[in-house]
């Protein structure tokens, strides 16, 4: 008799806990209605934030089928390091096929690679890498710099408030994105290169000196900033360690 | 008992005879000597640091970093700003510029920064528990402690803790600062300065004692139901007053309004087209200051006055008219300059304004005349909304603390905070979450909601985070003060004039005034007498990429003259004399030294222009005619450091020799317009350039 209890007692916690546990996961998000075969980036990838902020733009992934046509209410899940959070994180597509997040980056400066996945009717996952970066307190003060005494000259772009000089210079500035040409400079070359002007790497002298305006740390800073939305992105030459 | 004899109890077994309880107790007393041995071996810090060791093993540069690591607790005790920090404890590679490759915390180096931590310490800038030496307890709030970890993204709020004057490596905090005192936020709540002032408002909210003069009660009551539907970038923000509620207010704002005297006109002249107007509205570079959304829906120019997008649904014709004659008759220390415009500009730029309406806007508001009752009840609403805060508004007094001080709120225990369900318990969510949604808080609160951005909600969040205790009981000498606000006023007939053309609203001079356009506290030390006369009358562009422009006041000569002299007299720098350099007698060979100096070594051209034909660079202004506006010695002492003239201007310090600056000089006062031996020289010049890129 007492066994049959707790026979029965067993069974009836095992059955509590387990629709607990489907209780949850079934809990995120309605229900796949259909299904894709591709997941594609429609906008906010590589954008600029600060740490621990949300993102100016949502990122938007795209669910085609074979023919490239978007698919309404396919999946889409969102991963993220540490830190990262997504509003909301995971749901179904609307009906153009998009499916849209807020991204808040962690509170660590950096690139932060972020990860969309649909999967298809035979459960085979897609996968779509996204890249966003993190600017921390020292590369925030160099795009400030950037803003101040760079953009000007370096981003072709123009904005009502600030119209591009890029075009009426006779030698081209490099943008701080081409990373394809600055990534192959070092830390040393660009800091005399902004200290002293072009001339100092014999480039042109339309770059004009900076080290008698900016203090050394500004310098630093904006070094720091040129590195962090370099694309491709940069890895410092040197010593590189063996991980055991 | 025949149990107690076959099984011996427990007390038996233990202290049966003196040797077995000797040896029990001995036991006990050694494992409970154990205990702190234990703990202090199995710690969290040793963890971290034995992780750490484990780390750098390997690692090229492994002798080094082990050299530099010092196990066991370590503290830094900064009594001068009681501070104890054991954070260098498991942070342990915080200093190592070699670790840049490791993102994994406790282990990362921290990034450059202008400050040193044995200087500083940790907790000034990020909060938490210095001393504590539990991950937990360190960071997050516990019952004991009440200043968790501060997010990384509001780490500028401890920036502003000791520097009072804004920073350039600050712009979330500056942004903050700056919106708590032009949003309005500070009308209400008093936030203190650690040196004794309340921080001051900044905007100007219009004075309601005459607002019938200006609008009809239809416009105030579509107002206060939507500030944002009349102009999305109205700083007013919504008080989401009920229909009656809002019917009685504007009852009572009309029925309480005094007329002022010549507060309505009209002028004779037939009125303009829309084009004379158009060109008017931008001849006077109305957009310098007033925005207007345009079909985009984007909301373009200043934000200096209000959003004109709708403005014919606003004001009465007769009021506009008398506003645009003299805007000082209905407010006399309004920002907004007295044209001098005649009476057909008048009517021109008013029918133009007029036009800027929205047929459908008052199109759903009728309104029966008012009852006492509405406007007795109206004044009580006016009252318990605390609109006097911000507006003047005959009969009501200035609410005084009309909401909670702000002073410390960086500082407060969370224990005396009501959170939302769901919320998580830290301050900067709790203030944010107020920012954002006030109401959300309790529908009977009175704080109005706001059409902040994410962004302008962080900035403003991080600008109370730094109002903490620290921030108001640091020692004098270890903060950086702020410079005191200016309420410098030029004095004489030529100051009433400055004020009547309300110079401060987009220049700065001595401290006092905007930032749109230049500071003019040297002006007489830069320009020329009669440039700065013929830009008076007729102020042309020196800077072709900016939008914001001087517009033109239709100024008589007296004032001109008036203006001039004043400027010329009394803006001069202490730094050097005006006249110090005589540039008349400059050399050809000077000259021309100057214009190899300007194309080749400093290459000018990139940001300026000297022939207008070759040279194409517009980040800082023309110079075709420099040496008929400013004074060689501006020029020459510019080119030495043009920082120490102007602050923060873009140029850069070019470390020139005294020489080469000189030569420069030569060159640059040799620009001059209009039949100057000058202008021969800029033909000159024209040849050469070509001849210069041929040689690269």
């Amino acid at each position: 008799m007492m066994r049959q209890t707790i026979l029965v007692g067993l069974i009836v916690i095992c059955a509590a806990l387990w629709g607990c546990t489907r209780k949850n996961t079934s809990a995120v998000g309605p229900t796949p209605t259909a299904f894709g075969t591709a997941l594609v980036e429609s906008s906010g990838g590589k954008q600029i934030g600060g740490v621990g902020t949300t993102l100016p733009q949502p990122v938007v992934v795209q669910v085609n089928d074979d023919q490239g046509n978007g698919v309404a209410g396919a999946p889409v899940e969102f991963t993220g390091p540490r830190g990262v959070s997504f509003d909301p994180a995971s749901g179904v597509t609307d009906s153009s096929g998009q499916f849209t997040t807020n991204v808040m980056l962690g509170s660590m400066a950096g690139r932060y690679q972020l990860g969309a996945s649909t999967h298809t009717k035979a459960q085979k996952s897609v996968d779509l890498k996204l890249e966003e970066i993190a600017l921390g307190d020292q590369e925030r003060l160099g795009a400030h710099l950037d803003e101040t005494y760079c953009n000007r000259c370096h981003n072709p772009e123009s904005t009502p408030e600030r119209v591009s000089n890029y075009d009426n210079l006779e030698v081209k500035p490099h943008s701080f994105t081409e990373g394809d040409t600055l990534n192959k400079m070092s830390d040393a070359d660009l800091t005399a290169i902004i200290s002293h002007g072009g001339p100092a790497l014999n480039k042109s002298p339309l770059m004009p000196p900076y080290g008698y305006t900016l203090k050394k740390m500004e310098i630093q800073a904006l070094l720091a900033y040129i590195r962090m939305v370099s694309d491709p992105p940069y890895r410092p030459a040197g010593t590189y360690y063996v991980q055991k | 008992m025949p149990s107690s004899t076959n099984k011996p109890s427990l007390r038996q077994i233990l202290f049966g005879s003196p040797i077995r309880a000797f040896g029990v107790v001995s036991l006990v007393f050694l494992v409970s000597l154990a205990i702190a041995p234990a703990k202090n071996h199995f710690s969290e810090w040793r963890h971290y640091q034995n992780q750490y060791l484990s780390l750098i093993q390997g690692r090229g540069d492994a002798v080094t970093l082990r050299r530099h690591f010092r196990g066991g607790i370590q503290q830094n005790w900064l009594p001068e700003l009681g501070v104890v920090d054991r954070c260098t404890t498991c942070h342990v590679g915080q200093k190592e510029a070699t670790l840049t490759d490791v993102g994994l915390q406790p282990f990362r180096r921290h990034p450059v920064m202008a400050h040193n931590v044995d200087q500083f310490g940790c907790v000034m800038c990020h909060r938490g528990q210095g001393a504590a030496t539990t991950v937990e307890e360190a960071h997050s709030s516990t019952l004991a402690w009440e200043q968790p970890i501060l997010p990384a993204r509001y780490t500028e709020a401890s920036c502003g803790q000791c520097h009072r004057a804004p920073l350039a490596e600050t712009p979330e905090l500056n942004l903050g600062r700056n919106l708590l005192a032009r949003e309005g936020c500070v009308h209400c709540h008093t936030i203190k300065l650690p040196g004794g002032d309340t921080m001051k408002a900044t905007d100007d909210p219009p004075s309601l004692s005459h607002i019938a003069d200006k609008t009809t009660r239809e416009w105030i009551y579509a107002w206060l139901k939507d500030p944002q539907a009349y102009a999305a970038s109205a700083t007013m923000p919504n008080f989401k007053l009920n229909d009656d509620n809002v019917r009685d207010i504007s009852a009572f704002l009309v029925a309480n309004s005094t007329p002022v005297a010549g507060d309505a006109a009209t002028v004779s002249a037939k009125p303009g087209d829309t084009t004379a107007g158009a060109s008017l509205y931008g001849e006077s570079f109305c957009a310098s200051c007033h925005a207007v959304q345009n079909a985009a829906g984007n909301v373009v120019g200043g934000n200096v006055g209000p959003e004109l997008t709708r403005v014919g649904n606003k004001v009465k014709p007769e009021w506009l008219t008398a506003w645009l004659r003299n805007p000082r008759v209905y407010d006399p220390p309004t920002g907004m300059p007295h044209y001098r415009f005649n009476d057909q500009q008048i009517s021109t730029l008013g029918t133009f304004l007029l036009a800027k309406s929205d047929s459908d806007f008052l199109a759903n508001v009728h309104l029966d005349p008012a009852t006492p009752e509405q406007i007795t009840h109206g004044k009580t609403l006016v009252q318990e909304y605390g609109c006097a805060a911000c507006h003047e508004i005959n009969g009501i007094k200035r609410p005084e603390n009309f909401a909670p001080e702000l002073t410390r709120i960086g500082s407060k225990p969370i224990t005396q905070l009501i959170f939302l369900p769901g919320m998580q318990h830290a301050l900067p969510n709790y203030i944010s979450a107020k920012i954002r949604q006030p109401r959300s808080f309790g529908s009977s609160l009175k704080m109005p909601q706001y059409t902040f951005t994410t962004q302008q909600i962080d900035a403003l969040t991080t600008a109370l985070l730094s109002r903490t205790d620290r921030a108001q009981t640091i020692p004098p000498a270890l903060a950086v003060t702020a410079t005191p606000e200016s309420t410098y006023q030029p004095a004489g007939k030529a100051g009433q004039l400055m004020s009547d053309l309300a110079c401060f609203s987009c220049h700065k001079i001595n401290g006092r005034g905007g930032d749109m356009a230049p500071d003019l506290s040297w002006e007489g030390t830069s320009v020329q007498r009669a440039w700065l006369q013929q830009f008076l009358k007729n102020p042309n562009t020196l800077r072709p990429a900016l939008i914001r422009r001087m517009p033109k006041f239709n100024l008589a000569d007296s004032e001109i003259n008036l203006l001039t002299d004043y400027i010329m007299t009394v803006y001069q720098t202490p730094a050097f004399d005006r006249d110090s350099i005589d540039s008349s007698g400059d050399s050809r060979v000077q000259v021309e030294q100057g214009r190899q100096l300007f194309y080749s070594k400093y290459a000018c051209q990139s940001c300026h222009i000297v022939d207008p034909k070759a040279d194409k660079g517009y980040v800082g202004p023309t110079l075709t005619q420099v040496g008929s506006r400013l004074t060689a010695a501006w020029v020459y002492h510019w080119l030495k450091d043009p920082q120490s003239l102007r602050p923060g201007t873009v140029e850069p310090n070019r470390n020139m020799s005294d020489d080469d600056a000189r030569a420069l000089t030569a060159f640059l006062m040799s620009q001059r317009s209009g039949g100057r031996p000058g202008n021969k020289a800029a033909k000159v010049q024209g040849e050469r350039v070509p001849r210069l890129e041929a040689r690269k």
